[in-house]
């Protein structure tokens, strides 16, 4: 498995996020902001964009790694920081 | 509309008794004579079987009412006796700010405290309560608030800028918005009213004033295939049904830790999320967080929940994600599910891992209480709903061309016997039926023929009479426990200038049952781009909030009915990869 870096990793999400839930809320979202209030997702929501984020990384996202993928920070560390 | 159902119990009336209906032997007089009725006479009040009564009892008044976990899964206790308090001075409060009986008292929350003691207190002071789900985009709050005339709001500053703040001008029955648990960064909103400092000032007793047990208490809205969403009203008496079905579909008891999932803008939140354990004299749990396995798993084993009542899509996320760390569960006693059908799969998967299988129930927004279920102590019979509960007569009727149950010119139906396919339909006259659709007295009346409610829903029953959901009559999607009516969406993304038309259906997901896919046609000379896509996108969540679609596709064209509105069972078809011609029928029914 390839190392993500940071920039990477958040271009990922950011790409996956946008196509589940576009919007002004997207583009003026900050590293810690709550993704499922900022953005709305709900659960069904949040299951697509890992979907997306596993393909586009190549990377199985484990049910219990969910807990810590609130906000785009989490993400970015779980991605980048292989684990 | 029935005006009487709306008006506030005036000096002149006076209550019914509490036994007013005769049907002497059934389930319902059962629970009926477990019920207190008001002091004095006075007849029956939801609020005071649910929470004064046992609050008056000093063995049980200092009982947990309510166990509330916090975001961050910090235990919060709310006695009987505490509860009886708030409520009392939410009830106090209404008046203060001359809110009467018979006015429409509306929740824009999560799973907070603030939202049992708002229902409860306003049921109290006989205000009619309508919770509304705190995911909905301010388009369908809009509606829904206009639809029940809402006096009040309350709800939370977060939501009050998000949801309500773009639409309150064209609000103007909406007289208080009371905010609460403020998010730090709130408060002093422009017309607005803090709640929890407001409930402070009030005293906490209470005295109920005299209820008829068909005065209505709870507004709950419910989607159709077209036109606006649809308010079932519900009067006090549907606490019988609530306490004989929270008996005989979920074995509650007073020492259980009964722990419902369902969002509070959902029929569920209300009548098992507040009313049926609280009636029981059980403990509830509310949790306000969202989905998440760990954390339910956690809850359950540490909590040591004894009842769950929960819905498939979350049983199918769980599933998802396996069996590692799954713990023994030995306190739980029953796993209950509602929203859409359980699929055999995920019956014998919770026997599985969890130790007990779960057991499907089946019932409408309409119906205000469980109909039909898979008893405790039953042998689950995987796909299937079970049978009606005591008390409950349910049948099937043949169906007509347009695929809903045919009545015959002089009204009447076709009941089938046996082993049967149709439209699943329930004997009038039990206590929690909706007693209207608010201001819509001709489509309540098209719900009933020949002293029988019709369901919409299709549904097969095999020789021991258990029943199973096949589909929908109409185009009502249902997903993730949500029914969705596609017009409203359909309204929302047709607003767009972009697009001509849209059709709405419903496509099937393994984890939500159906998911919300939408078909747009443009106007002439707009492209079909992917930023178009996003936009599209992006302007139906802002409108629609969760019941959004989740996948737009651009279409040439749309199939149409001989009448010229879009055939949304023909998209259905092509999506499913069905054969057009066997909706021929269909195509000429309306």
């Amino acid at each position: 498995m390839t190392t993500l870096t940071d920039d990477d990793a958040r271009a990922i999400v950011l790409d996956a996020l946008r196509a589940v839930a576009p919007g002004p809320e997207l583009d003026a979202l900050g590293p810690h902001d709550d993704l499922r209030d900022t953005l709305g997702l709900d659960s069904l929501d949040f299951l697509a964009v890992v979907r997306r984020v596993s393909e586009r990384s190549g990377r199985r996202i484990e049910e219990d790694d969910y807990g810590r993928l609130g906000d785009l920070e989490g993400w970015v560390a779980l991605l980048a920081g292989g684990g | 509309m029935q005006p009487d159902l709306l008006r506030g119990p005036g000096a002149a009336r006076r209550p019914a008794p509490l036994r007013g209906r005769a049907d002497p032997g059934s389930a319902w007089e059962a629970a009926r004579a477990d019920l207190d009725g008001l002091p004095g006479g006075a007849g029956l009040n939801i609020a005071h079987e649910a929470v004064d009564r046992h609050a008056a009892d000093p063995a049980r008044a200092g009982r947990v009412a309510v166990r509330w976990l916090d975001r961050s899964d910090t235990v919060h206790d709310l006695t009987y006796r505490d509860l009886a308090g708030r409520t009392a001075r939410f009830a106090h409060l209404l008046a203060r700010l001359g809110v009467g009986p018979g006015e429409r008292v509306f929740t824009l929350l999560g799973r907070v405290p603030a939202l049992h003691v708002t229902v409860l207190g306003a049921l109290k002071a006989r205000c009619v309560v309508s919770p509304l789900f705190s995911a909905f985009g301010p388009a369908p709050v809009r509606e829904r608030m206009r639809l029940g005339g809402a006096a009040v709001l309350v709800t939370t500053p977060q939501l009050y800028r998000r949801t309500i703040a773009p639409i309150r001008a064209g609000l103007p029955d909406l007289r208080h918005v009371l905010l609460t648990g403020g998010d730090g960064s709130g408060g002093g909103e422009p017309g607005t009213l803090d709640l929890d400092a407001l409930l402070d000032a009030e005293e906490p007793t209470f005295t109920i004033g005299p209820t008829d047990p068909q005065d209505p208490a709870l507004l709950h809205f419910t989607s159709g295939t077209t036109g606006t969403p649809k308010g079932a009203l519900h009067v006090h008496e549907a606490v019988v049904a609530h306490l004989a079905t929270a008996r005989a579909a979920l074995d509650l008891r007073p020492d259980d830790l009964f722990w419902c999932t369902a969002d509070p803008g959902w029929v569920t939140g209300t009548s098992y999320g507040i009313v049926a354990p609280l009636v029981v004299g059980a403990t509830l749990l509310s949790d306000q967080g969202e989905f998440d396995a760990l954390r339910w798993y956690r809850t359950l084993e540490r909590e040591g929940v004894t009842v769950w009542y929960t819905a498939p899509t979350a049983i199918r996320m769980l599933m998802r994600r396996g069996e590692d760390g799954v713990p023994a569960l030995p306190r739980l006693r029953l796993v209950a599910s509602v929203g859409e059908p359980l699929d055999p799969d995920a019956v014998r998967w919770t026997a599985r891992v969890l130790g007990r299988a779960a057991h499907d129930t089946w019932w409408q927004t309409e119906t205000g209480a469980i109909m039909i279920a898979h008893r405790p102590g039953d042998d689950v019979v995987p796909g299937s709903m079970g049978r009606p509960l005591p008390g409950v007569q349910a049948g099937l009727l043949a169906r007509g061309p347009d695929g809903r149950a045919a009545v015959g010119a002089h009204g009447g139906v076709h009941v089938l016997h046996g082993v049967a396919e149709g439209e699943l339909a329930l004997r009038t006259g039990w206590p929690s039926m909706f007693r209207a659709y608010l201001g819509a007295p001709e489509r309540y009346a098209a719900c009933f023929a020949d002293g029988w409610y019709l369901t919409g829903d299709i549904a097969r029953r095999d020789l021991q009479g258990h029943y199973r959901f096949v589909a929908r009559a109409d185009d009502v999607i249902k997903s993730a426990g949500h029914l969705i009516g596609p017009f409203e969406v359909e309204s929302v993304l047709t607003a767009h200038p972009a697009v001509v038309e849209a059709g709405v259906i419903g496509t099937p997901d393994p984890v939500a049952g159906e998911l919300v896919k939408a078909f747009v046609t443009l106007r002439a000379g707009t492209e079909p781009t992917e930023e178009l896509r996003a936009e599209l996108l992006a302007h139906a969540r802002r409108a629609l909030g969760v019941v959004a679609p989740k996948e737009i596709v651009f279409a040439d064209a749309l199939p149409h009915t001989r009448s010229g509105k879009v055939m949304r069972r023909l998209l259905r078809a092509r999506e499913l990869g069905l054969p057009d011609g066997d909706l021929s029928t269909l195509e000429t029914a309306r």
